[in-house]
């Protein structure tokens, strides 16, 4: 699980990048930009929640 | 630029390294008795890994000396992706002052890098998986960052390509240092793992305080001295600032921490019934991370509610990080650094009168969030089988002093017994 949220984030970025090069208004700029942070911030969960330990697993 | 600005420039660079200073007496007090020589020794060693490194590889792929860069066409713009200078700085005497100056703004902003992911791998991050990660920074993420935001990278040319007001802000490291940083620290974190007997099957995370407050609390004032220093060398290379500006970049420096280490004061002794120690360093030094983004560009009174707001949210985040998502991150790294770097990329944009400004920080963070922690992450993970990160278990219990160095910090001194903590 933590991988895949590694991969979601680059996504976002890649959003972000395209919302630049396809959008010239700014405000849809603004919007769009604003939906690949929060596809970063998935991929951010993502990976925390991959690394969180469960209950009852063996730790050091 | 002129001779007074190069003049003036050198000097406050040749302070600026007690910031370092003051970050490395920070990480080794939030630490334990057990591993504080090691602690100390480590960022002497990943200060000097980096600038090696930096040297061999770094400073050609940040493209600071400009001799040539990776530079992609798309859409009709271009977009500079990384240097491709000479290695081993040649050519730099024969480069323009602030080339030059810029040149050791990078060496030191690549120093104050590395050794943030070491205060947060404390008590069980082994010196040479940390020399590996400080190469790996220095090497191949602090140049990229830099390239990007500093040099002629397409992050700060956002300005000139897509009209969002002056591109990507950064104006002393908050992004290519501190948030870069924070990020290492929550990868070292990761696959070094929480250190022994912290997080136990049952019950509330072991509460394990830094051994020394005199070493924290000393830090932060002279972390202060150099972050002083910093943010106005900063105003003057990146932003080209006047030096009419630079008082006013000092004084939200120290209104930024002011405002911060108050709030922090407030909530903990709201929270707790008596301020924290530790976590009002932490919140001291997560204001001047913050300043470090904006203190060169807002209001005093900007700079002062910038701060307050970093305070307010660090003891919190350093709470949550602990006891919601068991991230052992003993100097707070990921909070101070990361969070505090993030918000005050975010702040430069709201409080910033330019037209674009904040669109400009956000496509900012969001490469170096997407692009930077995946990256780090598995650069890290591949070094780790390479050089493991972690101590082994005898190591961890016998403490990093005796175990890498042969001797403790405190020989004079008993050191508490495991039994102390659950």
């Amino acid at each position: 699980m933590k991988y895949a949220g590694l991969l979601v984030m680059p996504a976002g970025f890649f959003l972000t990048l395209a919302t630049l090069v396809l959008f010239p208004d700014p405000t849809r700029r603004f919007v769009f930009v604003l939906c690949a942070l929060a596809v970063e911030c998935i991929g951010l969960v993502v990976t925390v929640r991959g690394h969180i330990p469960s209950r009852g697993a063996t730790r050091p | 630029m002129s001779d007074a600005a190069v003049a003036l420039t050198l000097a406050l660079l040749l302070i600026a390294p007690l910031a370092i200073a003051g970050i490395a007496l920070i990480n080794t007090g939030l630490g334990r008795s057990r591993s504080a020589a090691q602690a100390l020794l480590g960022n002497l060693a990943l200060i000097a890994v980096s600038a090696i490194v930096f040297v061999f590889a770094g400073a050609s792929f940040a493209g600071t000396l400009g001799n040539s860069e990776v530079v992609f066409d798309v859409a009709r713009k271009s977009w500079g992706i990384l240097g491709l200078g000479s290695f081993l700085l040649h050519g730099i005497s024969s480069a323009s002052p602030h080339t030059q100056l810029a040149v050791v703004f990078e060496f030191l902003a690549v120093a104050m890098l590395v050794i943030i992911p070491w205060g947060s791998g404390a008590d069980r991050f082994r010196l040479a998986g940390g020399c590996a990660a400080a190469a790996a920074l220095s090497g191949i993420v602090f140049p990229l960052a830099a390239n990007w935001i500093w040099n002629t990278g397409w992050l700060s040319a956002l300005g000139g390509n897509f009209s969002l007001g002056a591109g990507f802000l950064d104006t002393a490291g908050a992004g290519t240092v501190h948030l870069v940083g924070g990020l290492s620290a929550l990868a070292v974190v990761w696959i070094a793992g929480p250190r022994r007997g912290k997080f136990p099957r049952e019950g509330l995370s072991t509460a394990m305080p830094g051994h020394n407050a005199v070493y924290v609390l000393s830090g932060c004032i002279v972390a202060l001295v150099g972050w002083l220093a910093w943010n106005v060398a900063g105003a003057i290379l990146w932003l080209h600032a006047p030096l009419t500006q630079l008082p006013v970049t000092a004084i939200n420096t120290l209104l930024s921490a002011s405002g911060a280490l108050v709030t922090t004061l407030s909530v903990t002794r709201f929270r707790f019934g008596k301020p924290d120690a530790s976590l009002c360093a932490n919140g001291w030094l997560a204001g001047l991370v913050t300043s470090s983004a904006c203190a060169a560009i807002v209001s005093p009174v900007a700079a002062l509610f910038i701060g307050g707001v970093t305070g307010f949210f660090t003891p919190l985040l350093v709470e949550l990080l602990e006891l919601a998502l068991s991230i052992d991150d003993p100097s707070g790294a990921i909070t101070v650094h990361g969070a505090a770097g993030l918000w005050g990329l975010l702040a430069t944009g709201i409080f910033s009168p330019q037209q674009g400004q904040m669109l400009a920080q956000l496509v900012g963070i969001a490469a170096l969030l997407g692009l930077m922690l995946p990256l780090i992450y598995l650069l890290f993970a591949a070094l780790n089988r390479l050089v493991p990160f972690r101590v082994d278990p005898d190591g961890e219990r016998i403490g990093m002093d005796l175990h890498e160095l042969g001797g403790g910090a405190y020989p004079e001194f008993v050191i508490h017994r495991d039994e102390s903590y659950r």
